[in-house]
C-alpha cells in the first residue's frame, strides 16, 4: 500500500528513490489499474453523471430537449419543505434505530460471547429476523400492525393493554415507532454479530490479568473491554448509520406515497419516478450523499481522535 | 457474563474451530427454515387474493377472435406483451383472452399485470417509454394519460377508427391528441355507492343515503349495532391511501358539495368554503364509520371488507358487482349500487375513470398488436367483459344490450346518467401524475386529522406552481 501512496508525495523525495523503487511504483499502479478502471465505472461515472444531471432540468417523458439550469435545482430544494421535512423524518430514524440497536446489539453480543450451553444454537437463531428479505419481513410486519386484523392489537386485546373498542392504528398514528421498531428487531442481530466479532478478538489474558490485580467485572468491562471494543463500535455505528440515512424499503412497504412520513429515499425515488423530475431528482441524490458525508467526515474524525489517545 | 471469555478462548482453541463448524451447519438450517417460514407466509398472503378471484367460478370462455384466419395467416408465431390489469382478479380474465387469442391467430400475448396503484404504473410506462424499450407492445392507458403519452404511442387511426366510431363520443375524444387516435377505449368506469340491502332494513331504513350527512349518520348507527356482534365491522370504506383513487374519491366528494373539479377552467379552485366543509365533514366522521386504516385502503382493500361483509357501504368501480355476487362472496344477494351521495349544494357525481388499449410507438410487431387491440375491444369481447366481470362497456350498442343491464344494474339508465366529473388532466397534461400527487398527498394528511384550511392552501400553491 505504501508504494501506492509514493507518487503523491513531494517530488523532492521522489528523487531519493532508486530505480528499482520507482519500477515497482510503476508495477503496482498496472497491477491496480483494472481495479481503479472498475471504481471508475461502477461509482465515479454515475456519481458524475448525477451530479451533472442536477444542473439540468432533465424529465421522463420531456418534449422539450434538456437544458442546463445552473443551480436553479438547488435553490429549489433549499426552499423545498417536503424535502426538508423528509431529512427530519431520516435522522430522527437514524438516531432512534441506531441506538437502540447499538444498546441491544451490544447487550446480545457480551451474553453470546460468554459461555453457556448451547451458545451455538443461539448465535445462528438470533440472526433469523436478519436473514429475511427486508420487503418480506416490512410487509409481515404490516400485516401483524394492522388495526382489524393484526396479530399485535388481537394480543394487546387479550391481555388488556390496548383498548378493546379503539384499538391504535400503529401505522397511522404512530408512523415512526412501528416503522423504527421493525428496523431495531431487524438489525440489532447483525449488530450483535458485529461487535461479536470484535469481542472475540480480545485476548483472554487481559481478563486473567485484571482478576489477579483484583478488578471487579465492572472495572474489566469499562478498562478492557470497551477500550479494545472501540473500533468495532466504530465500525458498526459507521455502518448502520449510513444505512438508516438510505433508507427506503420499510417506509415504502409502509407508508407508500404518504406525505408526512418520507424518509429522503423515498422522497428522491417519488420525484423521479413519479414525478419524472430527474434532473430535481438528481440534485437531491447529491444532498442526500452531502448529508451522508457529514456522518461519515464526524465519524471519521471521531475514530482519528480514538486512534490517538 | 464476561469473565467466561478468557478461558474458552485462550485455552481452548482446539475445540473453537470444530464449534464454528457446528455455528455454520447450524446458521444453514435456520437460513433454510427462514426461507421457508418467509416463503409459506408470502404464500399465505396471496392465497385469499386468489380464493376471491373471478376466476374459479368458471367465467364462460372468451369469444372467438373474428376473421382469425386472415391474422393467423400474415402474424401466426409473433410475440406481443400485453400490459395488463391487477385489480380485483382481472388478470385472469387478460390470461383468459390471451390464450384464446393464441389459438385462434398463433400470436403469443405475455400477460404483464401493471401495479395496483395507477400512478405507480404511470411510472412504469414513463420509465419504458422514455428508455425507447420494445418490450411492452400493447398497454393499458388510464383515462388520465393520453395527453402524456400521445407522442410514445401509435395512431390507430388508419387501422381502428371505423372501429372507435361505435364507442363513447366523448371518452374516444378523450383518447384523441392532436387528431390521432392514440388509444383505444375498453371499458369504462365510475365511482358507484355499493350497500347492504339486509342491515338498512334491520335498522329500519328504506332507501339508500341520498347526502353525505345521510351516509355519516347511517355508516355511524349501523356500526355501532353490528359492533356488538362483530369487532372488525365498519360503516363505510373507501379508497383513502395516498394514492390515484383518493383523487379520484375526493374528487366526488368536493364536486358533489359544490367545490369544483380541483382545477377549473385552468385555474386552480381547490381552496374554496365548500371543498373545506365536506373534506372536514369526512375528516371528523371517519372515527365513528371507517377503520382508522381507511387512510391505507385501495380497491382491493375495500372489496375484501366489503365481500366479507364487513362493511354497510362501499364506494367503488363497477368491478366490484362481480365479485360481490359471487358464491364466496358473503354479501351475495345481500346489496344493490346506486349513484354516490352528494353534499349540500351540489347533485351526486361520479368520476370518470375507465382504460383505454394502446400500441407502444417502440413495439417491434405494432400491426400483430393492433389485432390484439381490435380483438379487445370488440363488441363480443365487450359484451363478455361486461357479463363475465362486471365492467362498463364503452361501445354505446354493448351498454344498451338488454342482458348486458340485467346483469349490471349500474349501466340503468338512473346510476349511469349520473354528471360524470373528470379529473384535470387536460390542465396539468404531461404533470398529471406529480399534480395528482399533490392532491391525494393533501387530502390523505386531512384524513388523518390536519383541518382542511391548513392543508388547502399548500395544495393550491403547489398547483398553481405545476400549472406555470
Amino acid at each position: 500500500m505504501s508504494t501506492v501512496a509514493t507518487p503523491a508525495r513531494p517530488a523532492r523525495r521522489l528523487r531519493r528513490h532508486t530505480k528499482l523503487q520507482r519500477r515497482q511504483t510503476r508495477l503496482a499502479w498496472l497491477l491496480l489499474l483494472p481495479a481503479l478502471a472498475v471504481v471508475a465505472f461502477v461509482a465515479i461515472y454515475p456519481l458524475g453523471k448525477t451530479i451533472y444531471q442536477s444542473f439540468t432540468d432533465q424529465e421522463f417523458l420531456g418534449l422539450e430537449p434538456t437544458k442546463w439550469v445552473g443551480f436553479a435545482n438547488y435553490k429549489d430544494l433549499w426552499h423545498d419543505t417536503d424535502f426538508r421535512h423528509s431529512v427530519w423524518v431520516t435522522i430522527r430514524f437514524t438516531l432512534i434505530t441506531v441506538a437502540f440497536e447499538f444498546v441491544l446489539g451490544l447487550i446480545i453480543a457480551l451474553v453470546v460471547n460468554s459461555s453457556f450451553k448451547g451458545r451455538g444454537a443461539m448465535r445462528a437463531v438470533m440472526l433469523v429476523p436478519w436473514a429475511i428479505p427486508t420487503v418480506v419481513a416490512a410487509q409481515m410486519w404490516k400485516w401483524m400492525l394492522d388495526d382489524t386484523f393484526g396479530v399485535v392489537n388481537d394480543l394487546g386485546q387479550k391481555t388488556h393493554v390496548v383498548s378493546q373498542s379503539n384499538p391504535p392504528s400503529w401505522l397511522t398514528e404512530h408512523p415512526l415507532a412501528s416503522v423504527a421498531a421493525v428496523d431495531i428487531w431487524k438489525t440489532t442481530p447483525f449488530v450483535a454479530l458485529l461487535l461479536l466479532a470484535g469481542l472475540q478478538v480480545i485476548p483472554g489474558d487481559l481478563y486473567e490479568a485484571a482478576a489477579v490485580d483484583g478488578a471487579n467485572r465492572l472495572q474489566q468491562f469499562w478498562r478492557i473491554t470497551m477500550p479494545l471494543l472501540l473500533p468495532a463500535i466504530l465500525v458498526t455505528l459507521i455502518f448502520r448509520t449510513l444505512d438508516a440515512l438510505r433508507v427506503f424499503d420499510v417506509f415504502y412497504v409502509f407508508f407508500g406515497n404518504r406525505a408526512d412520513t418520507q424518509s429522503m429515499a423515498v422522497y428522491d425515488q417519488s420525484t423521479i419516478v413519479g414525478d419524472g423530475l430527474v434532473g430535481y431528482g438528481a440534485a437531491i441524490s447529491v444532498a442526500i450523499f452531502l448529508i451522508i458525508s457529514i456522518f461519515v467526515i464526524i465519524y471519521v474524525t471521531l475514530s482519528r481522535i480514538g486512534d490517538q489517545t | 457474563m464476561w469473565r467466561g471469555v478468557h478461558t474458552r478462548l485462550g485455552l481452548k482453541k482446539g475445540r473453537t474451530n470444530v464449534k464454528h463448524r457446528a455455528l455454520l451447519v447450524a446458521a444453514a438450517l435456520v437460513g433454510a427454515t427462514t426461507l421457508a417460514v418467509s416463503l409459506s407466509v408470502a404464500a399465505a398472503g396471496t392465497a385469499p387474493a386468489k380464493q376471491t378471484s373471478p376466476a374459479g367460478t368458471s367465467a364462460t370462455a372468451p369469444p372467438k377472435v373474428p376473421n382469425a384466419a386472415a391474422i393467423k395467416a400474415k402474424y401466426h408465431g409473433q410475440k406481443i406483451t400485453f400490459v395488463g390489469d391487477s385489480v380485483g382478479g382481472l388478470h385472469a380474465r387478460d390470461l383468459a383472452l390471451a390464450s384464446r387469442f393464441k389459438k385462434d391467430t398463433g400470436i403469443t400475448v405475455n400477460v404483464v399485470p401493471h401495479p395496483t396503484a395507477s400512478d405507480a404504473s404511470f411510472a412504469q410506462l414513463a420509465r419504458n417509454f422514455s428508455s425507447k424499450s420494445s418490450s411492452f407492445d400493447v398497454m393499458m392507458v388510464d383515462v388520465v394519460w393520453p395527453g402524456a403519452f400521445a407522442p410514445y404511442l401509435v395512431n390507430l387511426k388508419p387501422k381502428l377508427g371505423k372501429a372507435s366510431k361505435a364507442h363513447v363520443a366523448g371518452i374516444v375524444q378523450n383518447d384523441t391528441i392532436g387528431g390521432k387516435l392514440v388509444a383505444m377505449p375498453w371499458f369504462g368506469d365510475y365511482g358507484i355507492l355499493y350497500y347492504r340491502t339486509d342491515l338498512l332494513k334491520k335498522y329500519g331504513y328504506s332507501a339508500p343515503p341520498k347526502t353525505w350527512s345521510q351516509l355519516f349518520q347511517m355508516a355511524a348507527k349501523i356500526q355501532a349495532g353490528e359492533r356488538k356482534s362483530n369487532d372488525s365491522f365498519y360503516g363505510f370504506v373507501f379508497q383513502g391511501n395516498s394514492y390515484e383513487g383518493l383523487t379520484c374519491d375526493a374528487l366526488e366528494w368536493i364536486a358533489s358539495a359544490g367545490g369544483g373539479h380541483y382545477i377549473d377552467n385552468g385555474k386552480v379552485t381547490i381552496k374554496n368554503k365548500n371543498a373545506q366543509k365536506i373534506l372536514d365533514g369526512f375528516r371528523t366522521n371517519l372515527d365513528k364509520i371507517s377503520p382508522k386504516n381507511v387512510t391505507t385502503f385501495q380497491e382491493d382493500q375495500t372489496q375484501t371488507a366489503f365481500t366479507t361483509g364487513n362493511a354497510a357501504f362501499a364506494r367503488n368501480w363497477p368491478y366490484m358487482y362481480a365479485n360481490a355476487t359471487k358464491s364466496d362472496s358473503k354479501v351475495a344477494g345481500k346489496f344493490n349500487v346506486t349513484v354516490l351521495p352528494h353534499g349540500a349544494k351540489g347533485p351526486s357525481v361520479g368520476t370518470v375513470g375507465g382504460w383505454q388499449l394502446a400500441v407502444s410507438k417502440y413495439s417491434k410487431h405494432k400491426d400483430a398488436a393492433i389485432e390484439f387491440v381490435r380483438y379487445a375491444t370488440s363488441a363480443p369481447v365487450e359484451t363478455w367483459n361486461a357479463t363475465q366481470w362486471s365492467l362498463v362497456p364503452t361501445r354505446v350498442a354493448v351498454a344498451k344490450n338488454k342482458a348486458v343491464v340485467k346483469t349490471n344494474p349500474y349501466l340503468k339508465p338512473a346510476i349511469a346518467s349520473v354528471p360524470r366529473v373528470t379529473r384535470p388532466a387536460k390542465y396539468l397534461k404531461g404533470k398529471y401524475n406529480s399534480g395528482s400527487k399533490v392532491i391525494y398527498q393533501g387530502i390523505n394528511e386531512i384524513l388523518r386529522g390536519t383541518p382542511a384550511k391548513n392543508v388547502l392552501p399548500s395544495i393550491e400553491s403547489k398547483l398553481k406552481r405545476l400549472l406555470r
